[in-house]
């Protein structure tokens, strides 16, 4: 496909696909993406699945491979209901970040929204998932599927062994854990097969010696006076040994628990393994859904303009295009928060612009990118080295805000009222600006709970600390729960502090211990 | 370097064991919404189709929350960024508003288990496993054991020798070519090229000496190899797999069970509607536990007759009540086709008790002296009339045949007998009759 096809016959004409014709749409968006937009994508595998097997793709997180469990098959009840009613549609797609890059293309799909659907997922997402830093430090894309097949086996193959129930027993007790099963700092670094090795044999050193002399030490002959001076010395002694405060639970309960056994262990890891690999997609939706909506309206415009689709196609697509990047008023029934697909798209489109027809209020505010002679640059740069809430912080415009018509709304609950402190005005944008970012900061959102202390040669209870932000407290409903849970894994008593930093006070306190 | 795949084929049901594991877990609950279900109006509008398309359940979400630490939405301090402002000046303040509305994502918890109640839809085999969950027909099994025994054949793996017909040709040659290549039997592919390579040098009129050593070679080689084909068969006896059967005593007990509705005057839409929703039960439990259950249905009036199912449950009926011509009815199907050495014969009855005078007695005595001691199970039960709102238990005053049958079962340990006034009182009732444990210690079979 070259300029040749310049008001060329379009390449489809009616709603009907076949897998020929797949493949010559998919080079010609292939042709626009690579060579115009000078995307960098994996090579491309597009299945065709039918509805049910979206369905079932839905309910197992979007994954191809996952192990068996009650929860998935909840939420498979649950959408299918959902869908059964027509109260939500499918997806017309679901993309992973793999390599190859899998996308799963519904065969009720008409040709035009096969089109929508490839120059959106299997460019947009697919040049995201490889350009993007968070996606390129953090996850292994080539080896996903692997692991995915290896984490289906291994807890089949425990199910087996142990029984439905223990390995249930584990595995709800790590998905309750889930969200603080992630490095959100810093991936650790991976040992090498020697220095595991070494490791490992350091470690069976130390546990014959250990079998040995365990009976001399002071721990066990009482020599250390109780004084209020050493009792802090040993909790530092205890905090640097296992390396604590740590924020990753599933972590530390993978390598630290008392009770585990290795194979409940490797479960452990199994969730968190794959908590991590999902943990950039939570953080960058606004910009993975805006690039790759950006892309396929890009694409079919440059496919529309050529001559390749024809009136209606872009018609179809159009139609869906809009009611994807639907943004609904706050006082709208159908508002749900703000839509990423829209604040993605107009963001994407506002950075062109910006590029292209500066104003001099942009100028102000973006001089690095305004005026930019190659927007196309300008935007795989944003994409590649940001996530949502530093590339709302750094590219936001004045211009979005009004157009948005933002407004940030204090909510303070010891107040009975709810106060609008900014609204789109000059002395208000810095401010809607980085309280948007904040919204997008996982950190914010989602609590900040560390493992804190624990004594394994006195009573092995596990204390965890809730760092309460603005005096946002836990939900109490579930956590109880939560911790019974984390008791589980642990296999001793769990306490939970909540300890707000302004005022250095111990709001709330929970235990797992009968009081 | 795109690649299609075609997946639409690929087996469906990829999440079936997930689902598995959720009804599994919640199973407790499933179960008493399928009773309180089946009690308030399932088996609906007699009609056991009713339920071809499974059955819709909602259950309390207790149990199956996936807990997890969630920022509470109603502490602290907080900025939300909202879109839309039409009217708004900074400094603006207003109510909260109640319900959550226009609060944004955030709040709506994930994935909407914000719901006290969770709904699905049973699968109609999922909704009839629960329903009949435990339940046994009592005493099956306990004919003479060598009727009920037959020899089936079942498949035991694989053999070296058996007949032709057996030979499993798969595994055949897969070690066939298995064998082939690991003794490196030339190919024929192979062989024909050595050969057209021999005729050409064969051809060549004044051939040269090295070309007469060269055609040497290669007809010692061809030479070899046909020797090595004939060594190296193509098909050994050693690569004969067969496949093998093994007889196996395949345990049928066969049952059958005699559906008795009395369909008279006397029984009312009512009655007629409570007889039929526990025939329909019946019919649903048979058919679902027992493949091999033959169900004979016979409804009267002052005159008896064997019907088909349709009949049975839908056509309309009016006449007098003569209820032992049921039981010779009865009676006589089973000496006609159930002979009582191969069958085990369950019976179950249904009336509102109305009879014709003195039949009662007629009845008891076809009871005692024919059908008791050739049946392992006969159960009955009393269309009560409406203002009973409780069960009567057995002994309790009755219609005339209730206190007729009550002598019956005073001797008859195989004899049950049960009212019924609601609807909601079938499935209790039912479930009494099968539960299992019911060991009916029975008597006077031996004849």
């Amino acid at each position: 496909m070259t300029e040749t096809a310049t008001a060329s016959a379009p390449l489809f004409n009616g709603p009907d696909w076949t897998f020929e014709l797949l493949g010559t749409v998919h080079d010609a968006i292939e042709e626009i993406a690579l060579n115009e937009l000078g995307l960098d994508v994996y090579p491309n595998q597009i299945e065709i699945i039918s509805s049910e097997q979206m369905l079932d793709a839905y309910s197992c997180v979007g994954l191809p491979l996952m192990y068996q469990h009650w929860s998935f098959g909840k939420h498979f009840v649950r959408d299918e209901t959902y869908y059964r009613k027509g109260l939500t549609g499918l997806a017309y797609e679901i993309v992973i970040n793999s390599n190859p890059c899998i996308s799963y293309n519904m065969e009720e799909n008409s040709m035009a929204m096969q089109t929508l659907v490839m120059a959106h997922a299997a460019f947009g997402h697919n040049h995201f998932f490889k350009n993007n830093y968070l996606f390129r430090d953090w996850t292994d894309a080539s080896g996903i599927h692997d692991y995915l097949a290896f984490a289906k086996n291994f807890v089949a193959r425990c199910e087996e062994r142990y029984g439905v129930d223990e390995v249930e027993a584990i595995l709800d007790a790590a998905h309750a854990l889930r969200d603080q099963g992630v490095f959100r700092y810093g991936r650790p670094p991976r040992p090498t097969s020697q220095e595991l090795q070494a490791m490992q044999q350091r470690r069976d050193e130390h546990a014959s010696q250990q079998s040995v002399l365990d009976l001399w030490t002071d721990s066990t002959m009482g020599v250390a006076e109780d004084t209020e001076d050493t009792h802090l010395q040993a909790r530092q002694i205890r905090q640097e040994d296992l390396n604590l405060p740590q924020e990753n639970l599933l972590y530390f309960l993978e390598k630290n628990s008392p009770t585990l056994q290795p194979w409940q262990r490797e479960i452990v890891r199994i969730v968190r393994f794959l908590a991590q690999y999902l943990y950039p997609q939570k953080q960058t939706k606004v910009m993975n859904e805006g690039c790759a909506t950006f892309v396929h309206y890009y694409i079919v415009n440059r496919l529309y303009e050529k001559g390749l689709i024809t009136q209606g196609a872009l018609m179809e697509i159009l139609h869906s295009h809009t009611s994807v990047v639907m943004q609904p008023d706050f006082n709208d029934p159908r508002f749900s928060g703000l839509n990423p697909y829209a604040l993605g798209f107009a963001m994407m489109q506002d950075i062109r612009r910006i590029c292209e027809e500066p104003t001099d209020e942009d100028r102000e505010w973006f001089p690095e990118i305004a005026g930019h002679s190659d927007w196309k640059a300008v935007l795989r740069e944003a994409w590649s080295n940001y996530r949502d809430e530093s590339f709302i912080l750094q590219f936001l415009s004045p211009h979005l805000i009004r157009k948005f018509k933002l407004f940030v709304l204090t909510d303070d609950t010891k107040h009975p009222e709810l106060v609008v402190s900014q609204i789109h005005n000059a002395s208000g944008y810095r401010r809607i600006r980085q309280v948007l970012a904040q919204s997008y900061d996982i950190a914010q959102v989602e609590p900040d709970i560390q493992v804190v202390d624990v004594d394994l040669k006195g009573d092995r209870e596990l204390k965890l600390c809730h760092n309460i932000q603005d005096g946002i407290q836990l939900d109490q409903t579930g956590c109880a729960e939560v911790l019974k849970h984390v008791k589980q894994l642990w296999g001793y008593e769990v306490s939970l502090k909540g300890r707000d930093h302004s005022s250095d006070t111990v709001a709330y306190e929970l235990s797992t211990k009968p009081s | 370097m795109h690649h299609f795949i075609d997946r639409r084929q690929n087996p469906k049901g990829k999440s079936l064991g997930n689902r598995q594991r959720f009804l599994r877990r919640v199973r407790g609950r499933v179960k008493e919404m399928v009773d309180k279900s089946v009690r308030d109006r399932s088996i609906r509008d007699n009609s056991a189709k009713g339920l071809e398309g499974g059955e819709r359940v909602t259950i309390p979400t207790k149990g199956i929350k996936e807990p997890r630490f969630i920022l509470s939405g109603d502490t602290g301090a907080r900025d939300r960024v909202l879109p839309g402002n039409k009217e708004f000046i900074v400094g603006d303040s207003f109510k909260r508003p109640q319900g959550g509305s226009g609060e944004g994502g955030r709040k709506a918890s994930e994935d909407g288990e914000g719901e006290d109640q969770f709904s699905f839809t049973l699968t109609r085999d999922e909704y009839l496993d629960l329903l009949f969950d435990g339940l046994e027909l009592p005493d099956l099994a306990k004919k003479n054991v060598v009727e009920t025994e037959t020899v089936g054949r079942r498949r035991a793996g694989l053999t070296t020798s058996g007949t032709p017909s057996n030979l499993n040709l798969v595994r055949t040659m897969r070690n066939s070519l298995g064998r082939r290549l690991a003794l490196r039997r030339p190919s024929l592919s192979a062989m024909e090229k050595l050969r057209d390579e021999i005729e050409a040098l064969e051809e060549i009129k004044a051939p040269s000496p090295q070309e007469i050593a060269l055609l040497e070679e290669l007809r010692d080689k061809l030479a070899r190899m046909e020797r090595k084909r004939k060594i190296v068969g193509y098909i050994d006896p050693l690569d004969l797999r067969f496949d093998t059967h093994v007889p196996e005593v395949v345990r049928n007990s066969k049952a059958v069970v005699f559906c008795l509705m009395d369909v008279s005057g006397s029984m009312q839409e009512r009655e007629k509607d409570l007889a039929k929703r526990f025939f329909i039960l019946l019919h649903l439990f048979l058919e679902r536990r027992y493949k091999r259950t033959d169900i004979v249905f016979i409804r009267h009036t002052h005159l008896a007759q064997e019907v088909d199912e349709e009949t049975f449950f839908y056509a309309k009926e009016s006449g007098g009540t003569i209820v032992s011509t049921a039981l010779e009815k009865m009676h006589e199907v089973i000496l006609d086709r159930y002979p009582t050495d191969e069958w085990n014969i369950y019976g179950a009855q249904a009336s509102d008790g109305d009879n014709f005078g003195s039949d009662s007695d007629k009845c008891k005595s076809l009871l005692n002296e024919k059908l008791l001691p050739i049946c392992q199970y006969y159960a009955y039960v009393e269309i009560a009339p409406v203002d009973q709102d409780g069960s009567l238990p057995p002994g309790a005053r009755g219609a005339d045949l209730w206190e007729t049958y009550r002598e019956v079962q005073g001797d008859w340990p195989n004899f049950q007998m049960r009212h019924v006034a609601h609807p909601a009182q079938i499935y209790p009732v039912f479930r009494g009759l099968f539960a299992p444990g019911k060991k009916a210690a029975r008597k006077g079979v031996s004849a």
